[in-house]
């Protein structure tokens, strides 16, 4: 138990997505305008990084891996190769099944999210979760714990530069450093805040 | 070269750069510039991915329904970077290691389906190649400009070659440990951004407030 409880601190602030591997940063900086805007894109990826990553990590132990198909009687074969095309397919499917089950069955949570599932497909944030699974070797378990903490770690982190953005914008930048330039640099200020977790030993 | 390939090569350098600009295909940029190798051999996996899609997208525009274009241009992006990541396994082993995750994350890079969208889907295949090419040449010149203050200032090396002599093999140089760490990267590339558009006045963004100021002279005298 306590091997996932430290898993999953781990996931949110010492290897956060966005701020210490620069993940899903084109949706990170172009999104977060508005904490609220901000917010609900944040959960979005959390549910999807939820779901995404064990159903990954499935398919990656049961067909993909070198001799996972010893159930099925072959063996000797290496299809990790493929786990590129398997998991941005898996990604756009799943994305693809939550807007139809959200819009038939919740549609209130739809509308909230509305615009911005068909965003994920594309945000490197879900994609890089499913990749550091594999190249990490993490169990179904494991995987799990690992996805929640990703997509909680990136929303967090996408909540809490919009409530800076929402303040910087009434201050005095020079004018070829404003929008984007004073985004990198607040974002790099951040990302130094949350280098004090790395301090920590799990 | 007419004028419109060289506009098409060279535009993305400074006036439309993906990075700078159009904040595209940002996170790899950070991510593996602490050192000059890792970021060419990035720079030339991204390019050549760039180039191909755009041209094997521009090629198959007008055959493929525009109800599963997005899933068509995954398909072939993905296959491209298979290949890519398979040859840098075979040749470059130890430098597609330290790259880990990111050259997979080619698929996700906004530059690749931007410029599929934005270009390859309404030109002839030569152009968009032209285009892949330009387009990844921006990318490539940022990552070379962050990596090269990364690793000179971080470790006082360039390429693995002593740049800056440090001061523990009896130089001068004091390597700032920060510049190897995420947040430098930020740092460099908002400062990046600062001068481009200081050199480029019209890519100011310009904000939806204004602090007046009070001239002086003005109030307070009645």
């Amino acid at each position: 138990m306590e091997a996932y409880i430290s898993l999953f601190v781990k996931a949110v602030f010492i290897e956060n997505l966005a701020l210490s591997f620069f993940l899903g940063m084109c949706t990170f900086l172009a999104v977060s305008k508005k904490i609220s805007t901000a917010m609900g894109l944040g959960i979005a990826v959390m549910v999807v990084q939820t779901l995404t990553v064990p159903a990954n990590n499935f398919i990656y132990q049961t067909l993909l891996k070198e001799d996972a198909l010893a159930w099925l009687g072959i063996t000797g074969v290496d299809l990790s190769f493929l786990s590129l095309l398997s998991c941005i397919g898996m990604i756009a499917a799943l994305v693809q099944i939550l807007e139809m089950t959200l819009d038939k069955f919740f549609p209130a949570l739809y509308h909230a999210l509305g615009i911005f599932l068909p965003l994920i497909t594309v945000n490197c944030a879900i994609l890089a979760g499913s990749l550091f699974m594999i190249e990490r070797d993490y169990n179904f378990t494991e995987s799990a714990v690992y996805g929640i903490g990703s997509g909680f770690g990136w929303a967090l982190a996408i909540t809490v530069m919009a409530g800076v953005r929402e303040k910087l914008k009434y201050s005095d930048i020079p004018a070829a450093l404003q929008g984007l330039g004073i985004t990198f640099i607040t974002a790099g200020l951040m990302s130094l805040g949350f280098m004090a977790f790395s301090g920590i030993q799990l | 070269m007419d004028k419109e390939t060289k506009k098409v090569l060279f535009e993305p350098l400074v006036d439309n750069n993906p990075i700078t600009l159009q904040v595209l295909g940002v996170c790899s940029a950070l991510a593996v510039t602490s050192q000059m190798s890792t970021s060419l051999i990035m720079a030339m996996a991204l390019t050549s991915v760039t180039a191909c899609s755009s041209a094997a997208i521009s090629a198959v525009r007008n055959h493929a329904p525009s109800s599963i274009r997005i899933i068509v241009q995954m398909i072939i992006i993905a296959s491209l970077v298979i290949v890519v990541d398979q040859i840098l396994k075979a040749f470059a082993f130890e430098i597609s290691k330290k790259l880990s995750v990111f050259v997979g994350l080619i698929i996700t890079n906004c530059i690749v389906m931007g410029r599929a969208e934005a270009y390859a889907m309404k030109n002839p295949p030569l152009q968009s190649f032209i285009d892949g090419i330009g387009n990844g040449l921006g990318y490539s010149l940022i990552l070379v400009m962050v990596a090269f203050f990364r690793e000179t200032l971080g470790s006082g090396k360039l390429l693995g070659f002593d740049v800056l002599p440090l001061v523990k093999d009896g130089g001068w140089y004091v390597p700032n440990g920060m510049m190897l760490l995420p947040p430098s990267a930020f740092f460099i590339i908002g400062l990046i951004i600062w001068g481009f558009r200081t050199w480029k006045p019209k890519q100011v963004e310009h904000n939806e407030f204004k602090i007046l100021s009070i001239a002086h002279g003005e109030g307070g005298h009645h």
